[in-house]
């Protein structure tokens, strides 16, 4: 090393102090500054229609009155939807992963569904409009309005293009992502436990219903959250296949909306300056809900699982 | 436990393990099925002209999408560049001075802005870069990535640094290091192949992000203009071509839908392999 005064080597410590300090920091100031802007932006729509926004399901640029209940109901429709079908399959996924398939195999298949889980979202709305909408128009929906249709959920046009493929999409986007997370959980269970589960004359079943998952609960519904929280704010893989229409109904056949992909589908071509605050106003609910969502999620993880095992 | 007959417990566990190989079966068909259709119909919108020519207009047959993939490539440099050092920096705060209040607060914060829907970010960067210059640019697009890319590049960083041992930074110190130069010497030293590894695979995630991009640079079907003009990408061409009437377009789509899938799928499995060449050689 070579030798430095004192006075330059305090300057080169306090730069590095500075900037560190200023980039941790910066992350706080963005994150402020983002709900600051978006409130200033959408603050006409927010003086002119106020609460009721919320609850209103008018949608007419033309005569410039906005309400975010369609899309507030398309967002909680499609992410439920998604999680129903996702959930249940993650968990399939990931006790295959840990317990059933092979030891030389796994690590392949852990490897699988982690890329799986980073291919781009736009792959699987094009995938959804091109290959499985048509496919759900012609079978799958004919299928569930002649068995099932005594319910309203399954009732109206088969077209393809609407929730129900929407929500199929979005499940298939998450459910890599849920797997490895579910997989990372119910791998934290020490081989102890199991192994004494075992030696007590335990089936696999049991095994996994009642010691893997009584030790992972915790991970397990704290990922669940995060999965939800990303399904809620998921743009292309809803976009391409939901239909766009404002409209609320009791048919999960038939177009409709969630905030991300009225934001994909119109944010270009808000024509004037209320309909901007408007669609600026959905943005905000969407980051406001996904935030809260999040914000329980991680603090729910942070409380319950030792940081070494994160 | 309830007392249950052998055959019973015996019947259950079959059942419910096949369930669940089934539910396994279920999700990787449809991952396979994804992938194999992206392949197959982009392999044949794939040629020399889809790298090297500007797109044709609809109905005409030929161009490429090489304007679309520069765009991209411009695109996505101008995020690493911005977003890249910020993350480190913040990385480093959260590692190495970060016991405190406030960096539990930017620690709890940047694993949700990591998950935060991005289209929002879109809207954010609209406010504060497209109205005030009135125009869509190339550079708004770099910067929404790189407000992506911060929160994913400090965690990582974190915890690649977390992964150091602490004898060493003491080792360091006690040599009379101050604690830039250990940082700088011995931390990011030792900890480079994690680092690297997470700043490539932030670098494959925002390549691949579409709604942020859909109203900060817009899209183009002239080669980029300078970084104040709409820039062609190749995510918004895609959702553009696949949502067109046109089935020349359509194929275009399913091409760059392959080009990006490959493209990502690359830098995660060049990633890995970095990661583990590591451990074996360490």
């Amino acid at each position: 090393m070579k030798k430095r005064s004192k006075k330059i080597s305090l300057f080169w410590e306090g730069l590095f102090k500075f900037l560190t300090h200023g980039a941790g920091i910066f992350i706080l100031i963005l994150l402020f500054s983002m709900l600051a802007v978006l409130t200033y932006v959408a603050w006409p729509s927010i003086k002119k229609f106020g609460l009721s926004f919320l609850w209103s399901t008018a949608w007419n640029p033309v005569t410039n009155q906005f309400g975010a209940l369609t899309t507030i109901v398309g967002t909680l429709v499609s992410t439920a939807l998604a999680m129903i079908l996702a959930v249940p399959l993650a968990f399939g996924v990931a006790i295959f992963l840990t317990e059933l398939s092979p030891t030389i195999l796994r690590p392949i298949f852990s490897v699988a569904i982690e890329l799986l889980a980073a291919i781009p979202s736009i792959i699987y709305g094009m995938w959804g409009l091109f290959k499985l909408a048509p496919i759900n128009a012609d079978y799958i929906q004919p299928w569930l309005s002649k068995h099932l249709g005594f319910l309203p959920l399954f009732q109206g046009p088969p077209m393809g293009i609407g929730m129900f493929s929407a929500g199929i999409v979005l499940a298939i986007m998450i459910l890599p992502f849920m797997s490895s997370v579910m997989k990372d959980v119910f791998e934290m269970t020490p081989k102890v436990l199991k192994e004494s589960a075992y030696g007590l004359g335990a089936t696999t079943w049991e095994v996994v219903w009642q010691v893997v998952l009584p030790y992972g609960k915790r991970g397990v519904v704290g990922g669940l959250f995060l999965g939800l929280g990303r399904a809620l704010g998921e743009t292309m893989a809803v976009t391409f296949v939901i239909g766009n229409a404002h409209q609320l109904s009791w048919s999960l056949f038939m177009p409709s909306n969630t905030i991300a992909s009225t934001l994909a589908n119109e944010f270009t071509e808000a024509s004037s300056p209320i309909y901007l605050a408007a669609l600026v106003e959905l943005g905000l609910v969407l980051f406001l809900i996904t935030f809260v969502v999040l914000g329980l999620a991680q603090w729910w993880l942070n409380k319950s699982v030792p940081k070494e095992a994160r | 436990m309830r007392p249950r007959s052998q055959a019973n417990r015996k019947l259950i566990n079959f059942i419910s393990l096949l369930a669940s190989g089934i539910a396994a079966l279920i999700g990787i068909a449809f991952l396979i099925w994804i992938l194999w259709d992206v392949i197959a119909q982009g392999i044949s919108a794939i040629n020399w002209q889809f790298f090297t020519q500007l797109p044709a207009p609809p109905g005409i047959k030929g161009g490429g999408l090489a304007n679309a993939i520069l765009g991209t490539i411009i695109i996505t440099a101008i995020a690493t560049i911005l977003g890249v050092p910020i993350g480190i920096l913040a990385g480093t705060y959260l590692s190495e001075f970060g016991s405190g209040r406030l960096a539990t607060t930017v620690r709890f914060l940047s694993d949700i802005f990591v998950s935060a829907p991005s289209i929002v970010i879109g809207v954010f960067v609209y406010a504060i870069l497209v109205l005030p210059m009135h125009s869509f640019s190339g550079l708004a697009g770099g910067v929404s990535l790189a407000i992506i890319m911060i929160p994913v590049v400090t965690r990582t960083t974190e915890e690649m640094l977390r992964l150091v041992p602490n004898q060493m930074r003491e080792a360091a110190l006690a040599l009379g290091a101050p604690y830039w130069h250990m940082v700088w010497n011995v931390a990011y030293r030792s900890a480079k192949a994690g680092m690297l590894t997470g700043i490539l695979l932030a670098i494959a995630r925002v390549a691949g992000e579409t709604a942020p991009l859909l109203f900060t640079a817009l899209n183009s079907p002239y080669w980029p203009q300078g970084l104040t003009k709409p820039m062609a990408n190749l995510t918004v061409t895609i959702f553009n071509y696949a949502m067109s009437p046109y089935s020349d377009w359509q194929s275009k789509a399913w091409g760059g839908a392959l080009v990006i899938t490959v493209g990502v799928l690359a830098a995660n499995i060049f990633a890995r392999l970095v990661i583990s060449s590591k451990r074996n050689k360490g």
